[in-house]
């Protein structure tokens, strides 16, 4: 199977992802959660009330409240700024006589300060993991071009996550949490897993015909790993989408980062590691 | 291929941990209630205790799954403690009482199984108290911010013919003025003159001023320190102290004036706290993740099911044999180590048995090819074994380098320390070890002896 003749198919689909992803980035940036911003979530149901009931407590209380959703039937869902105990108890009291059998279900509430310190550990997170893959990919593979094709696959995924996440965010609300961060780092870690098995496929047919050049080397790594890839981003996928559907509404959009992660990490193994290596040889071939 | 001695060997261990297992997972009681022909069965099973003496060794395990807030209702409290008006030497030992102060709080509170926990950055300092199952967040919240009633009485003169029915109460009757919120600090320190461990007392300007009183009115009396009403101790006094800095000096060892100095900061916090985030999950919501959660988690496993037998016919059901035990050992380890489970971590269990089916599929695919070159079935599937090991060796390397990373085993405060992530990485982690040792071990002696049987008949 001649996979890597649609090399300009997957240049294609890469340009226009990653265009996507930093035009939505750029011009709608992201939702982020009180993980990062500070605020607060409040969320408890309510029978008989009706929105603007509560709505009309916050202003008394002056607050401004940033969302207001129906979670399930007589369930709300509530989100405003950063409050003290004292807020709390004020507006609990004012809820709950509206009507009666007020009950909370959840109450998280975070300063900005707190959120700010988030950022930075994710940040170290993210840097970490990258160094630790990058000597781990480093030390199995010793031609750099191997190792440069299997780092800029890695954030070749992890962009196109931040990307569908920024539209995610612009049309169905989708948050960027402390989740979210982990899921960015389980991408990175699936992308390079892909990519390893691919690669170590080239390197074992390149021991057992030298001569081959390296297109043919590499289209018969992929025909020969393509369908484990595919069957076993399946079984993950399988999982994944049951989570995504029946899971609930907490980890729905986790389920969904780590989904995109995913499938994007089975691609660019292909997609792009590949090809990039394939460009690598070619070029050091022309050269000499 | 080993010899059958070997396999069937193998196939012992993997029945005993299948049975092991299932054991360990079963409800605390199973009724039997059928009709085998004439034998009419109803009895029911009852789950045994991890309760057993080895040698000298008692080993006793509670053997339920512990749910995270998330799941099992409860609050996370995380406070700010402010050092700033605190010596930098003292901050340790106040940090320390702070804890011991909560903590005894807590437990007033009735909340045994809570969880207190200080963390330090640098400079920053933070309290997380956790409370499982707490209902009254607010009542909580207030207690823990409250100050406890420590009071300081003096001793009275009893006349010799009530001496025998006076009570402790009776004896201290005079009250000083001084309470809690002048002890600014209680901690231990030792005497250099005779190396015996003592309770150091440190009051602010008012209570120096009162301590000064009654050190005066009580010289060679005792002062009795009472704690909401209980006596802590009944030091007497020696000299009077006009600076506010006093010293409880006894027969202490240093555990015990640990312990006086950790019950006298208990009417004052030693360092004052804020709370700068708190979140809440009630039980109902709780019970509704985990019932989501393992419904998507048997549908997808129903599914990944399903899809491998499409694709490898019977080496598919027998991973999927394989992917069962796997699903009980998990389990089991998280009864066992044990592991708290959050609702990111069921995605991380989840996750990982999509991940476990890999190292089989990778097997497969490797047999087929060597199908494909004319060998027979087990030399194909010996060979499909030898050679994905690399494959799944390199491939998980680098999601538990992920995983550590997330999971944080030092507990580094430039990384993340929220309880959140870590419960998904450590599931995910597990679940990957879990997830080899059933590809390569479980999986592979069950083909043997299936492909075996399939040969011979």
């Amino acid at each position: 199977m001649n996979i890597m003749k649609f090399r300009p198919l997957f240049f294609a689909i890469s340009f226009f992802l990653l265009s996507l992803s930093a035009f939505s980035i750029i011009k709608w940036s992201f939702k982020t959660s009180i993980d990062f911003a500070g605020g607060t979530i409040w969320e408890f149901t309510l029978p008989d009330t009706s929105q603007s009931d509560i709505e009309e407590v916050f202003a008394k209380n002056q607050l401004e409240i940033n969302s207001l959703n129906l979670s399930s039937q007589d369930t709300y869902l509530l989100k405003f700024s950063n409050i003290d105990q004292d807020q709390k108890a004020q507006l609990e009291q004012a809820v709950s006589s509206l009507a009666p059998d007020y009950q909370e279900l959840r109450f998280e509430t975070l300063s900005p300060s707190l959120g700010k310190e988030l950022l930075s550990k994710t940040i170290y997170a993210v840097i970490l993991s990258s160094l630790a893959l990058l000597l781990f990919i480093g030390s199995r593979f010793k031609d750099f071009s191997f190792g440069i094709a299997a780092v800029l696959a890695m954030f070749h995924d992890a962009f196109i996550l931040l990307g569908s996440f920024s539209l995610f965010g612009h049309f169905f609300g989708a948050e960027l949490d402390a989740l979210f961060v982990t899921a960015v780092l389980t991408t990175l870690s699936s992308s390079v897993h892909d990519t390893v098995v691919t690669f170590d496929r080239i390197r074992e047919l390149k021991r057992q015909n030298y001569r081959l050049d390296w297109t043919a080397l590499a289209n018969q790594a992929v025909t020969e790993t393509l369908t484990r890839s595919i069957n076993n981003s399946m079984t993950i996928i399988f999982m994944l989408t049951a989570l995504v559907v029946l899971g609930g509404q907490t980890t729905k959009w986790f389920a969904t980062a780590l989904l995109v992660g995913v499938v994007a990490g089975t691609y660019s193994s292909i997609g792009v590691a590949i090809p990039l290596v394939l460009f690598w040889k070619k070029r050091i071939q022309k050269q000499q | 291929m080993p010899n059958k001695n070997r396999i069937q060997k193998n196939f012992f261990i993997i029945l005993l941990i299948f049975i092991f297992s299932l054991v360990l997972n079963m409800p605390q009681t199973l009724p039997l209630k059928f009709n085998l022909g004439p034998i009419k069965i109803d009895h029911t099973l009852y789950k045994p205790q991890l309760d057993f003496q080895l040698a000298s060794l008692r080993i006793q395990k509670n053997t339920d799954l512990k749910y995270g807030l998330d799941l099992a209702g409860g609050a996370s409290l995380l406070y700010e403690v402010d050092t700033s008006s605190t010596n930098a030497d003292n901050i340790d030992s106040a940090l320390e009482s702070l804890k011991s102060n909560i903590e005894r709080r807590v437990n007033l509170f009735g909340l045994s199984e809570a969880n207190v926990q200080v963390s330090s950055l640098s400079d920053k300092h933070r309290l997380t108290v956790e409370l499982p199952g707490v209902e009254n967040v607010s009542q909580a919240i207030s207690l823990i911010g409250r100050t406890a009633q420590l009071s300081f009485k003096g001793e009275v003169d009893i006349p010799p013919e009530a001496t025998a029915t006076a009570t402790i109460y009776d004896l201290f009757a005079e009250d000083t003025g001084l309470n809690g919120s002048h002890l600014v600090l209680s901690t231990v320190q030792v005497n250099p003159n005779t190396a015996q461990p003592e309770v150091s007392l440190k009051f602010n300007q008012e209570g120096a001023k009162l301590f000064q009183e009654a050190t005066q009115k009580y010289l060679g009396k005792s002062i009795a320190i009472f704690l909401d009403d209980v006596p802590v101790t009944t030091p007497v006094v020696q000299s009077v102290i006009p600076d506010g800095e006093a010293v409880i000096n006894g027969n202490f060892d240093s555990k015990s004036a640990k312990e006086l100095a950790a019950q006298l900061n208990a009417g004052a916090l030693p360092l004052p706290i804020t709370l700068i985030q708190q979140s809440s999950v009630g039980a109902t919501l709780g019970q509704d993740s985990i019932d989501k959660g393992l419904l998507a988690g048997l549908v997808g496993l129903a599914l990944v099911s399903l899809f491998m037998i499409a694709n490898y016919g019977y080496l598919g059901f027998i991973a999927d044999i394989g992917l069962l035990i796997y699903a009980l050992i998990t389990l089991s380890l998280y009864r066992l180590i044990p592991v708290t489970l959050t609702f990111p971590g069921i995605v991380g269990f989840i996750l990982s048995v999509g991940m476990a089916v890999d190292s089989n599929i990778l097997i497969f695919e490797r047999t087929r090819e060597e199908l494909r070159r004319g060998k027979d079935q087990q030399a194909a599937l010996e060979l499909g074994f030898g050679r994905a090991w690399d494959s799944i060796k390199d491939a998980n390397t680098c999601t538990i380098i992920t995983g550590l990373i997330l999971f944080n085993p030092f507990n580094w405060q430039f990384l993340n320390t929220s309880g959140m992530v870590r419960g998904f990485a450590v599931t995910l982690i597990l679940g990957i070890a879990v997830g080899i040792f059933t590809g390569v071990f479980v999986t592979r002696n069950l083909l043997r002896i299936f492909t075996r049987k399939s040969n011979q008949s």
